[in-house]
C-alpha cells in the first residue's frame, strides 16, 4: 500500500516540475472535454427544453430513450463512433479517425443524453411555474424554449459541468477513436490506463490524482459561480 | 377604432375529468366598468378567469370577443403570485413587449414608461426577483398595462401581499381602469371588492347566481347563496 | 461583473482552441502495432531517429495483432508492424498488404510466482514446463486477445501436446486483455503466465514473479513490416509509408532496434533480410 503516498508524491513532483509531456496532455484532456461538451450542448440544450415544454407525437418515448442513453457505456458509443469514421465506414473519407476530433465526436455523443435529460427536468421544473404567464403573454413553443433556457442558465451551467465531468473521466470512448497516439490523441484517462497497464502504478496514480484534483477545481468554481448569481439575481 | 367588447360567453361549462368546475355560464361584459368575481373557495373562479382569458378552453358553449370567434391580444391576466423571470424589471416588462413584436429600439422606452406609471421606475435596472412581492406585482401590472390592454384579468392579485403592499396594487389598478382598460377581477377580500368593485358576479358550484351592482350587491344580495357568503365571510 | 465573465471566456477560448503540441499535421503516417511493442518502450526510442530527419510524423496506435490486422484491413493504418507470422501470412493471402518483411525478433519468456507451485522455475524447455503446469492445475493468466503473443502461447500448448478446450479448467484464466494489464493481473494472482521479454523488462509491478523459462527455440517471436495495399484503398500514404518501411529495414534503422535497451539488456534483435 505504498503505492497512495508514492502516487502523491509523484503527482505533486509532476506539477511543481510542470513537465511539459503532462502540461500537453492535460492541455488535450481539457480542450477535447470541453469542446465535446460544448458542441453536445448546442443540441443537446434545446432538445431537452423541448423535450420539456413542446407538445408533439413521441415526446414520451424520446424522453425515455434518452434517459436511457444516458446508461450508454462509454466503449459502446466508442465503438459506434469507430464504426462511423472507420475508412470502411459512411464518414470515412473525412479521415477523422485517430484525431482529437474524432475524440470530440465520440465525448460529445456520450454526453448528449445526460445534457438533454437534465436539461429536460430543470426546464420542465421552471416551465411548472412559467407556462400559465408565458401563455397569456402569447408565448410561442419557440419563444418559450429560448426563454427558459435562458431563464435556468445557472442550473444549466451545472448540467453542462455533469456532463464535462463524464467527458473528462470516460476512457474508453476516446482510446478506440483516438487510439492513444503519443503527442496527438493521448489524454490524462488514457495515459493512466497505460501507464496501469505498463505497471507504472505510482504514476497512474499521480495522474489520477491530478485529474480529481482538476475536476474539483472546476466544479467549485462553478458552485462560487452559482452562489454569486442566486445572491445577486434571485 | 376596433372593439373587442362585448365579451359573450354562452352557455360556457369546464369539466374536464367528468367532474363539472363550471356548468352554464352566461355572460355578457360590455366594456368599461370594473367588475369583481366573488365566490367561496372552489366555487370555480379562478377558472372562469382562464377560460374568459383563453388559458383554458371550455368543455362546452362558446366564447365570442365581438362576435369574432378570434382571441384578441390586447388582453392581459395578473396571477395571485407574479412570475417574474431572472432578469431586470425594465427587462420583464420589455419581455411582454417583445412577445407582441414590438421593435427593439421602442420596447426600452416603452417598459420604462409602464414602469413609471406603475411607481417603480427607480427600481428598473435591479433583478425583479430580488424584488418585494409588492413590488413584483406592480411589476406585473405594468408588463400588462405596456400591452395597452383593453381588458385585464386580474386572478386574486393581492392575496399574498401585506395590506401596505396591497393598496399599492390596489391604487394601479385603477389608475389602469382610468386609463381606459376593463378590470375583471376576483378575490377573497370583501373590503377590496367594496373599494373597487362597480359590479359584482357571484359564482357558486360553478354557476352564476347574481349579477349586481356593487352597491346593492352589499346591501342586499339577491340571491341566498350570496347572502350566506356575506354573512360568513369578514369584511 | 463583466471583468470575470470576460476572464472566463478568454480561458475557454484559449483551451478550446489549442495549447497543444503544434505538429506538421501534413506529413504523418498511421501504423498499427502491437501493445506489447509500445509498452516495451521501442517507439518513444526508435521513432525520433526516423521523424526528425523525414519531417513525417508516425503515430502509432497500438493494439492486439489481431486487432491491428483488423485496423489495417479496414484501410484505418497505412503501416502494420506486429509479431504473428500465421496472421500476417493471411493478411496478406487476402491481398491487404503489399509485401511482408521481417524486421526484428524477441523471445518470449514464462513468467512465473517465486515459489513456483508448479516446479518450472530454472528449465529450458517450455513444452515441460507447460505439461507441469497444466498437470498441476497451477493458476495460469493467458492474453486471450487474439494478439501475437496470445498466439504463440496457443501455439505452444498445441506443441506441448495439451488440448486446451479439454483440459482447461479455472486454473487458466482467460483474461482478454494486453500484455501490461495481463501482467497485473498475473502479478495480483501469483500466477504463471507467457510474455514478451521487452514488456517484461519494462514492467514495473512485478510483485512476487520472476522469469521462470526462457531460451527455449521455441519461444522465439518475429516481429513483421508490412505496407497496406494502396489498390484496395486508395488514401494510404504509400510514399510516406514505404520511406518508414525503407528506413527501418536500412542498417540506420535495424542499428537503432538494437541500440534499444533497457538496464543495459537488449530487447530486440533485428534480422531484415537484404
Amino acid at each position: 500500500m505504498r503505492d497512495l503516498p508514492d502516487g502523491l508524491s509523484a503527482a505533486l513532483g509532476l506539477v511543481a516540475g510542470l513537465d511539459a509531456r503532462l502540461l500537453d496532455i492535460v492541455a488535450l484532456s481539457l480542450r477535447v472535454s470541453l469542446s465535446a461538451v460544448i458542441l453536445s450542448a448546442m443540441l443537446a440544450l434545446p432538445l431537452g427544453a423541448l423535450l420539456a415544454v413542446g407538445d408533439f407525437a413521441g415526446r414520451r418515448t424520446l424522453t425515455v430513450m434518452i434517459n436511457g442513453f444516458m446508461g450508454l457505456p462509454a466503449v459502446v458509443v466508442g465503438l459506434l463512433v469507430y464504426l462511423l469514421l472507420s475508412r470502411a465506414g459512411p464518414l470515412g473519407p473525412l479521415g477523422l479517425l485517430f484525431t482529437p476530433t474524432a475524440m470530440v465526436i465520440a465525448q460529445a455523443v456520450l454526453v448528449a443524453p445526460l445534457l438533454a435529460a437534465f436539461t429536460r427536468q430543470t426546464v420542465e421544473d421552471a416551465w411548472r411555474e412559467y407556462r400559465e404567464q408565458m401563455h397569456s403573454l402569447g408565448a410561442t413553443t419557440r419563444q418559450a424554449t429560448a426563454t427558459l433556457l435562458w431563464d435556468t442558465r445557472y442550473s444549466l451551467f451545472t448540467v453542462m459541468l455533469a456532463g464535462f465531468g463524464r467527458a473528462i473521466a470516460e476512457v474508453g470512448a476516446v482510446m478506440i477513436v483516438g487510439g492513444n497516439i503519443d503527442g496527438v490523441t493521448r489524454v490524462m484517462t488514457t495515459t493512466i490506463a497505460l501507464e496501469t497497464s505498463k505497471g507504472d502504478l505510482p504514476l497512474a496514480l499521480a495522474l489520477g490524482l491530478i485529474l480529481i484534483a482538476l475536476v474539483l477545481a472546476i466544479n467549485a468554481l462553478a458552485y462560487v459561480t452559482g452562489a454569486w448569481a442566486q445572491r445577486r439575481l434571485g | 377604432m376596433h372593439t373587442i367588447f362585448p365579451l359573450t360567453l354562452t352557455g360556457i361549462g369546464f369539466a374536464p375529468n367528468e367532474v363539472p368546475v363550471l356548468a352554464g355560464i352566461d355572460l355578457r361584459i360590455e366594456g368599461g366598468a370594473r367588475t369583481v368575481i366573488l365566490g367561496a373557495n372552489g366555487a370555480g373562479k379562478s377558472v372562469l378567469m382562464r377560460v374568459m382569458h383563453g388559458l383554458l378552453k371550455p368543455t362546452a358553449g362558446h366564447i365570442l370577443w365581438n362576435a369574432s370567434e378570434s382571441r384578441p391580444r390586447a388582453q392581459g391576466l395578473v396571477f395571485q403570485r407574479p412570475v417574474m423571470l431572472r432578469r431586470s424589471a425594465l427587462a420583464n416588462v420589455a419581455y411582454g413587449l417583445k412577445l407582441a413584436g414590438v421593435a427593439y429600439d421602442r420596447r426600452s422606452m416603452q417598459a420604462r414608461a409602464a414602469l413609471e406609471r406603475v411607481g417603480l421606475a427607480h427600481l428598473a435596472d435591479r433583478p425583479a426577483r430580488v424584488l418585494s412581492g409588492g413590488e413584483q406585482q406592480r411589476v406585473a401590472l405594468a408588463r400588462a398595462w405596456a400591452l395597452e390592454p383593453r381588458i385585464l384579468f386580474l386572478d386574486e392579485p393581492t392575496a399574498s401581499l401585506d395590506p401596505t403592499a396591497a393598496r399599492s396594487v390596489e391604487q394601479v389598478i385603477v389608475d389602469i381602469h382610468a386609463a381606459g382598460a376593463t378590470v375583471v377581477m376576483t378575490t377573497h377580500n370583501l373590503g377590496q371588492a367594496r373599494r373597487l368593485a362597480d359590479e359584482i358576479i357571484f359564482l357558486h358550484a360553478g354557476r352564476i347566481t347574481e349579477r349586481t351592482p356593487a352597491e346593492e350587491f352589499f346591501h342586499r344580495p339577491h340571491s341566498t347563496e350570496a347572502q350566506t357568503f356575506l354573512q360568513g365571510e369578514l369584511p | 461583473m463583466t471583468i470575470v465573465r470576460r476572464s472566463l471566456l478568454a480561458t475557454l477560448a484559449c483551451l478550446t482552441l489549442g495549447t497543444g503540441p503544434v505538429w506538421s499535421a501534413d506529413s504523418f503516417i498511421t501504423v498499427a502495432s502491437t501493445t506489447s511493442t509500445e509498452q516495451s518502450g521501442l517507439f518513444g526510442f526508435l521513432l525520433p531517429f526516423f521523424e526528425k530527419p523525414s519531417g513525417i510524423q508516425v503515430r502509432v496506435v497500438a493494439l492486439g495483432t489481431g486487432q491491428a490486422l483488423d485496423l489495417a484491413r479496414r484501410g484505418d493504418a497505412d503501416v502494420v508492424f506486429v509479431h504473428d507470422p500465421a496472421a500476417e501470412e493471411k493478411f496478406m493471402a487476402e491481398g491487404n498488404g503489399v509485401k511482408r518483411q521481417e524486421v526484428m525478433y524477441n523471445d518470449f519468456v514464462l513468467i512465473g510466482p517465486k515459489d513456483d507451485p508448479a516446479s518450472v522455475a530454472g528449465g529450458k524447455d517450455i513444452s515441460v514446463a507447460l505439461k507441469k503446469i497444466e498437470a498441476s492445475k497451477s493458476a495460469f493468466v493467458s492474453r486471450g486477445d487474439k494478439s501475437g503473443t496470445h498466439a504463440a502461447e496457443l501455439r505452444l500448448w498445441k506443441i506441448a501436446g495439451i488440448d486446451l478446450d479439454a483440459g482447461k479448467g479455472p486454473w487458466y484464466r482467460d483474461t482478454g486483455s494486453g500484455m501490461g494489464p495481463a501482467l497485473n493481473t498475473a502479478a495480483s494472482m501469483n500466477a504463471y503466465i507467457l510474455a514478451d521479454r521487452g514488456t517484461w523488462l519494462n514492467f514495473k509491478n512485478r510483485q512476487n514473479l520472476a522469469i521462470v523459462v526462457e531460451g527455449d527455440k521455441r519461444l522465439f517471436n518475429q516481429y513483421g513490416v508490412i505496407l497496406v495495399n494502396p489498390a484496395k484503398h486508395p488514401h494510404v500514404k504509400q510514399a510516406a509509408g514505404q520511406q518508414f518501411i525503407d528506413w527501418i529495414l536500412s542498417e540506420t534503422g535495424q542499428k537503432a532496434i538494437a541500440d534499444y535497451k533497457i538496464g543495459g539488456e537488449q530487447l530486440f534483435f533485428p534480422n531484415a533480410r537484404r
